[in-house]
């Protein structure tokens, strides 16, 4: 049995794991989870994962959540190249310190841009007060910032001179407010810069085919299905 | 010798400071206390621009972000450290791994909005939170210790089997968050309590209870807290997030 990966373009971690995957010629079967239907809801789903969120990897028997865990075990797995998840002590710090800082420091202001921003209002026609949608792009600003002072400064790539797993997952996260609009890019030559570099390393093509989902603009879809997830979103971003 | 800067109110503080310590690595404590607000030190900032604890300087190196950190020293350290800590089996390792990334947005974070929420609020905004946000922050709590044990502890003694590891003390540190705050989370969960016990005495009871010392004590601070420079800017963040 082939290696599935159960995905769905709309999510960030999806992506990063989808381009890693392609990139490296790791063969997987795809295996699609529309999350805007519900379907990480379902019973077949909630035998690959409990957690039941995406991405998701089943090898054989054995089951993977977490796209972090995920790309660690790809790597190691089908040893790709070592600047991927360098061996190096330092160098390989780097990227955990950024792998584990992104999911409160700029996933989490990435999800909640795009919810509130496009899909709450246009999709599911909830009223997003003004000073929530301030808020959080102040936060997604305060995030970018920090991706730039800190994680990039004078380098390339946030491990240095390669790009690495690092730079594959904060792409995917910067990509997301992207996609209700916001341009995250201007006023910003050193993130723009670095994208660049990133697109051109993971390649055009790929890069644009993972984020075609996400700056398709509103799905037209039938929200009904949406009822779950809509008010674990309220939750969480309002 | 390396430094650690640590305020041990903090759960990824605590978990930085017990691993260390069980497997014998020697470093220097480096308090930075965070009621205080000297985290926002120009000093501190010099450290660290996230301004965050824990912070790690290993010679010339500063690392930030404590899972990063005990990865670090779990590699450093490899001929000394045991395997299980940080297992170099694929499948194992992906399993500390899964814990250490789901953790972020699950258990840690909603272990200490309850603990903020049930403790710090009403202290800072001199009101008490209000109770959908404290329910809800609950649920999600009890959602998470649900999934802690029927995803990641099912009948196994540790989270990757038989032995502990990176995961296990991760996880303990951040449940000892709303503990402090006088909730006890593992009423009525005796499998967790049992994995509790196993965790403490794999740790040590004694380094286990020295660790957790400060945060058991939290409410015996609140006379002094109101007073602290590090309430104000709390205040701020309460009314961005919990209004």
């Amino acid at each position: 049995m082939a290696l599935e990966l159960y995905l769905d373009l709309h999510s960030q971690p999806c992506r990063s794991v989808y381009m890693f995957a392609k990139k490296n010629n790791i063969p997987f079967e795809f295996k699609k989870i529309s999350l805007l239907d519900g379907e990480q809801y379902g019973e077949e789903f909630g035998k690959i994962t409990l957690i039941r969120q995406v991405p998701a990897l089943r090898d054989g028997d054995f089951c993977l959540a977490e796209s972090i865990a995920i790309l660690l075990y790809l790597a190691e797995k089908f040893k790709t190249a070592d600047f991927w998840y360098p061996a190096d002590l330092q160098q390989r710090a780097r990227i955990n310190e950024y792998l584990s800082w992104q999911h409160t420091g700029i996933r989490l202001h990435g999800s909640k841009v795009f919810w509130l921003q496009l899909l709450l209002p246009k999709l599911l026609g909830v009223e997003v007060p003004q000073d929530k949608l301030d808020a959080a792009l102040e936060d997604l600003d305060s995030s970018l910032k920090l991706i730039e002072e800190k994680f990039i400064q004078d380098k390339p790539f946030i491990a240095g001179d390669h790009i690495s797993l690092a730079d594959l997952v904060a792409i995917a996260e910067v990509m997301q407010p992207v996609g209700s609009g916001l341009d995250v890019f201007e006023g910003r030559p050193k993130l723009s810069a670095w994208r660049d570099r990133v697109q051109a390393a993971i390649g055009k093509e790929l890069f644009d085919e993972a984020h075609q989902m996400i700056l398709g603009g509103v799905p037209v879809m039938d929200v009904s299905k949406m009822q779950v997830l809509k008010s674990k979103i309220i939750r969480l971003f309002l | 010798m390396m430094e650690l800067y640590l305020d041990l109110l903090s759960s990824p503080c605590r978990s930085v400071f017990l691993f260390p310590k069980v497997v014998g690595i020697p470093f220097e404590f480096k308090h930075v206390d965070l009621l205080s607000g000297q985290q926002h030190s120009e000093e501190f900032g010099k450290i660290s621009i996230v301004r965050k604890v824990p912070v790690m300087k290993d010679g010339s190196f500063i690392l930030t972000e404590s899972t990063a950190i005990l990865q670090y020293l779990a590699q450093k350290y490899s001929s000394s450290v045991a395997d299980h800590w940080y297992p170099a089996d694929l499948q194992q390792r992906a399993r500390v791994d899964e814990y250490l990334s789901w953790q972020h947005m699950n258990l840690r974070a909603h272990g200490t909005k309850v603990l903020l929420l049930k403790f710090m609020y009403p202290l800072v905004m001199d009101s008490e939170p209000p109770k959908e946000k404290v329910d809800a922050a609950v649920e999600d709590l009890n959602q998470s210790l649900k999934l802690l044990e029927e995803k990641f502890l099912q009948s196994k003694s540790f989270i990757i089997g038989e032995q502990i590891s990176l995961a296990d003390l991760v996880a303990i540190v951040a449940l000892m968050q709303p503990i402090g705050a006088g909730m006890d989370v593992l009423e009525g969960r005796p499998k967790l309590i049992a994995w509790r016990d196993r965790v403490e005495q794999a740790l040590g009871k004694e380094l286990f209870d020295e660790t957790h010392e400060k945060i058991m004590k939290i409410s015996s601070l609140k006379s002094t807290l109101t007073s602290k420079p590090g309430l104000a800017l709390m205040k701020e963040m309460f009314l961005k997030q919990f209004r």
